[in-house]
């Protein structure tokens, strides 16, 4: 590090948590021990990690601004990619571009090539994309329904008969199935009629997820999604979406650095449209190639 | 939309509460003052209903429950009791009212249901499908719809729409299979229902429109993203949180057809005939005249007793319907808060 | 780490020439199923349809309008003659009609401001506010008939014979511009009493609570904060109930006879007038109209077409008060589309 650097406000490191003060010489004698602080989650990195989306070169914009330049990333399956960086950094708009929700904005422009396992997403048929990628937004967004229909929604329109099928057996095990991946089964499973709206916070995000889970995507793309939420229920997440990557490629935005060293298996940070350094999370967190990652690690800013 | 929306309360919230202020001397007097407005005007209002359902009650106790019912020619009835002259066998009270209250039912039901499919369409289209250029012209386009007066609609409907039907849609023959019983021409239930369609059309148009573009974006969104393509989007969703709004729509679309006597005087068929089902088809061309119009028509003959008293029972038949409707308004959008929908 | 470093000069500023650039495509609905196909072509031809049904509508009124209208129309009574369509004028029903307008509203205004600013500013007791909300909404859902024929049974009372003509043997008969301007004024009390409650309870508190802070009464906050500041929305309010007024033949008929020219009673100048009975232009053209007495189509089409002149009219003074009608960038609707709900009923 440049000793003239100022210090850091926010650093990732093992030696000293900087939100806990040292504390002072005991007056009793007794020795200050440092603060434990949590080691780095160790997880084995999962056996099989293929790779599902390549984003290659890709440009984005809205209107004349282009937002996102010369991205490439790939999505594995079984991995976790996280994609950090300040805002405005045009993270979020790649994510939306990934399942094609920038084209719900007139004025959006891209140059470059996505390709979900091979096939361009842009020669697929919009809504089959989005099925197999899906998305899980900021806010939690539950529908203004159940909490079953709120699950069994996207499979009940894709079965095309909507209200008449709603209570086959299947749709309401692939409910159930996904309210267990959710985790959010044993909590709701008394009363899956009640409205969605009345749940908290936490638990409508988890319902978000138990309801882009019950279509099998084969993407999930989380856009910060716990930053609306508390620790708990963000922790909780957190597992949720460890525990998913054998099953689902997940990339997740988030703007809070811990969060991505807590989950991530791959960074990706962005800044002001560009891709500066990719790699796994060791390497990005404790030894970044940049020194504009280094920077806003360490946060200079953000 | 909250009961009716020209009483609505604010729509981002309960009803802010009054503070007590420090009240100057003026202050009390002035909400005094106001208060015993308020009195007067609610003094009033009472005071023409309770005049209004006491100048019917003769027709009523005369008649009965069968005031309602079938029983012989409506203006046969109405033209004895003008003259003063009662029907044999029966009082000069005499009045059997089922033919205006088919009449009415048939044109407003028909006029409803059709408006709001067409407007439900028409909303989505506004709020979804329209490219902005047309976007732009169909928002002046809907208000002057609403505007223009009654008289007009009947100018068109009796001059143009009437004949029209009349010459291409009513066949000799049709004419002839109830010429027995009934003239057919233009002037009839469907020349009536379409016209009175297009008038209620753009309050629930608006209405439907306003509701759709008021539901959050993120519920778009999120449906957008599991893969639901537009349409279904729409339908399942928006419409679905749109509801208690279409509703309203629905009633005072229903309040404004009931109440409708001008143009339906003009374009419904001067008899008050109950188009018979069984014609089939027939029976869309029959004559009808809904109870609006039929006070409209005999406004002339309120000096005469008889007749005054029943002209008022059909007001006061059309006055508890109005307020059933808004009875009814209010207890859907009860059934709507259960799922949080926002009225 | 300044600013200025943040975002160095060598940014990449667009992409290669040479490289593709799409723009986002709308939604193509062929893969749609064919329900839903069925469903956006339905929703197009709906709205398309809408568009021509209004188009055919103003341009017939126009061009049968143009046909039939001379200025001579505007400045001679209704005449009758053997040769309808060449005889008489509507003068008197124009002045009928701004009588009418001018009278409702006027008592209308007034009270529907008092009434609607006690309910968004007192409104105590609850009961008595509920209540008034209520027979509000009863006279807003009543047809025009209905009220019409409440407006007979007051004014052919005999003490309320001023307001009207009295016969010899002690009949009233309930008639003239005063019964008629007094119903007027009942049917656009609703829209005023709606529009002033609305923009109150919209205002925020803290120009309440500022005013007070100032040691105002709330008299006189209501008097020179609060009405000035919602001035539009009273205008709206007005407007649109004048709107109402206008278009409405139901009423008028009843209360107003079928005589088309203006008959005054006495020989008092104005209360003359208004004690009289007369016609406006609805009930000119209903008279005209196949419908009517007469059966003069082209002077019925005349009228029409300059009632129509004066809704579009008024249309553009509530789109201008509400702050115009362009359609907002993101294609939102504009605020004037909103008020149709209570847009002038004016077919009751």
């Amino acid at each position: 590090m440049d000793p003239l650097m100022p210090p850091p406000v926010r650093r990732i490191q093992v030696d000293r948590d900087p939100f806990v003060a040292p504390p002072r010489a005991a007056t009793n004698g007794a020795v200050a021990t440092a603060v434990a602080t949590p080691p780095r989650p160790t997880r084995s990195p999962s056996a099989h990690v293929r790779e599902r989306m390549r984003i290659e070169s890709v440009w984005l914009a809205y209107g004349e601004n282009w937002v996102v330049r010369d991205v490439s990333l790939p999505v594995r399956q079984g991995e976790v990619l996280a994609m950090i960086g300040a805002s405005g950094s045009g993270k979020t708009t790649l994510l939306r571009s990934l399942n094609r929700l920038t084209e719900i904005t007139a004025g959006a422009a891209r140059a470059g090539q996505i390709t979900l396992d091979g096939q361009d997403i842009h020669e697929l048929e919009v809504n089959d994309l989005r099925r197999r990628v899906t998305m899980v937004f900021q806010q939690p967004n539950p529908f203004p329904m159940s909490i079953f229909d709120n699950v069994a929604y996207a499979l009940a329109e894709r079965s095309g008969r909507g209200r008449r099928r709603r209570r086959s057996p299947q749709i309401e095990r692939a409910v159930s199935e996904a309210l267990h991946r959710a985790g959010l089964y044993d909590e709701v499973s008394g009363d899956l009629e009640r409205s969605a709206l009345r749940l908290s916070g936490g638990q409508q995000q988890r319902l978000c997820i138990a309801r882009s889970l019950a279509a099998e995507p084969e993407v999930l793309l989380l856009d910060e999604p716990c930053s609306a939420l508390d620790p708990i229920s963000t922790a909780t997440i957190e597992e949720l979406i460890v525990s998913l990557r054998d099953s689902v490629a997940i990339v997740i935005v988030t703007h809070n650095l811990q969060q991505a060293f807590r989950v991530a298996d791959h960074v990706a940070f962005m800044h002001l449209g560009e891709l500066v350094e990719y790699g796994t999370s060791e390497q990005v967190f404790d030894h970044p190639a940049m020194e504009r990652t280094r920077d806003y690690i360490s946060g200079a800013f953000g | 939309m909250d009961r009716h929306p020209l009483t609505l309360a604010p729509a981002d919230g309960p009803r802010r509460r009054t503070r007590r202020w420090a009240t100057a001397g003026t202050d009390r007097r002035a909400e005094r003052t106001l208060g015993a407005l308020a009195v007067a005007v609610l003094v009033f209002i009472a005071a023409m209903l309770a005049t209004v359902f006491s100048k019917a009650w003769p027709s009523f106790s005369h008649n009965g429950l069968s005031w309602f019912g079938p029983g012989g020619d409506v203006d046969t009835q109405l033209r004895a009791m003008q003259e003063v002259k009662a029907l044999p066998g029966h009082s000069i009270y005499y009045f059997r009212a089922w033919p205006l209250i088919w009449g009415t039912l048939l044109t407003t039901v028909l006029a409803v249901l059709i408006a709001l499919i067409v407007s439900m369409l028409a909303a989505i289209f506004l709020t979804e499908f329209a490219p902005p250029a047309i976007r732009r012209t169909l928002d002046p386009v809907i208000r002057l719809l609403a505007g223009v007066p009654s008289v007009i609609y009947g100018l068109i409907g009796i001059l143009v729409i009437a004949p029209f039907i009349n010459e291409h849609l009513i066949s000799n023959a049709r004419k002839a299979s109830v010429g027995y019983v009934v003239q057919l021409d233009g002037a009839n239930v469907t020349t009536a229902t379409l016209i009175l369609t297009v008038m209620i059309l753009p309050i629930m148009v608006a209405i439907s429109a306003g509701a759709l573009e008021a539901v959050p974006r993120s519920w778009r969104e999120g449906s957008l993203a599991l893969g639901v393509n537009r349409w279904r989007t729409i339908w399942r969703v928006s419409l679905h949180a749109a509801r208690p709004a279409i509703v309203a729509a629905t009633i005072l679309a229903t309040a404004r057809a009931l109440g409708e006597a001008v143009m339906l005087a003009m374009v419904a068929g001067g008899r008050g005939f109950a188009p018979n089902l069984l014609d089939g088809v027939t029976a869309l061309f029959e004559p009808v005249r809904p109870l609006a119009a039929t006070i409209f028509q005999n406004s002339e003959g309120l000096t005469i007793a008889p007749l005054a008293h029943t002209i008022y029972a059909i007001a006061a038949v059309l006055l508890v319907s109005a307020a059933m409707l808004s009875l009814a308004g209010w207890a859907a959008k009860q059934r709507f808060q259960r799922y949080g929908v926002r009225a | 780490m300044s600013a200025a470093g943040l975002a160095p000069a060598g940014l990449a500023q667009s992409p290669p020439p040479g490289t593709a650039i799409a723009r986002a495509p709308r939604e193509r609905t062929s893969s749609w199923p064919l329900a839903d196909r069925i469903g956006y072509v339905l929703c197009w031809t709906v709205g398309i349809g809408l568009c021509l049904i209004a188009l055919a509508i103003v341009l017939f009124m126009f061009f049968k309008g143009i046909a039939y209208l001379r200025p001579s129309l505007f400045v001679q009574s209704p005449a009758p003659s053997a040769v309808q369509s060449q005889s008489g004028g509507f003068l008197d029903p124009i002045e009928g009609t701004l009588i009418v307008a001018v009278l409702g509203i006027a008592i209308a205004a007034p009270v529907g401001i008092a009434l609607g600013t006690w309910l968004a500013e007192y409104g105590r007791p609850r009961a008595l506010a509920r209540s008034v909300e209520s027979a509000i909404e009863i006279i807003a859902g009543a047809p025009s008939v209905v009220l019409a024929l409440f407006g007979l049974l007051i004014f052919d009372k005999g003490f309320l014979g001023f307001l009207s003509q009295s016969a010899a043997g002690g009949g009233v008969y309930g008639r003239s511009f005063f019964a008629a301007g007094a119903v007027m004024a009942v049917l656009a009390l609703p829209l005023i009493v709606a529009s002033t409650r609305e923009a109150l309870t919209r205002l925020p508190d803290h120009l309440r609570e500022a005013s007070h802070a100032l040691g105002r009464t709330r008299v006189t906050t209501i008097r020179r904060v609060l009405l000035p500041a919602i001035r539009a929305d009273l205008a709206t309010g007005m407007t649109l109930g004048i709107g109402r007024i206008i278009g409405d033949t139901a009423i008028i008929t009843i209360l107003l006879g079928t005589f088309l020219d203006l008959e005054p009673v006495g020989h008092a100048p104005l209360y003359g007038t208004l004690r009289g009975t007369g016609s406006t232009l609805t009930s000119y053209i209903f008279a005209n109209s196949p419908a009517g007495e007469g059966s003069a189509p082209q002077k019925a089409y005349a009228a029409a077409f300059l009632l129509l002149l004066v809704v579009l009219a008024l249309n553009g003074i509530v789109t201008w008060l509400s702050g115009g009608s362009d359609v907002p960038r993101d294609g939102r609707l504009s605020r004037a589309f909103r008020l149709i709900p209570y847009m002038p009923d004016m077919s009751r």
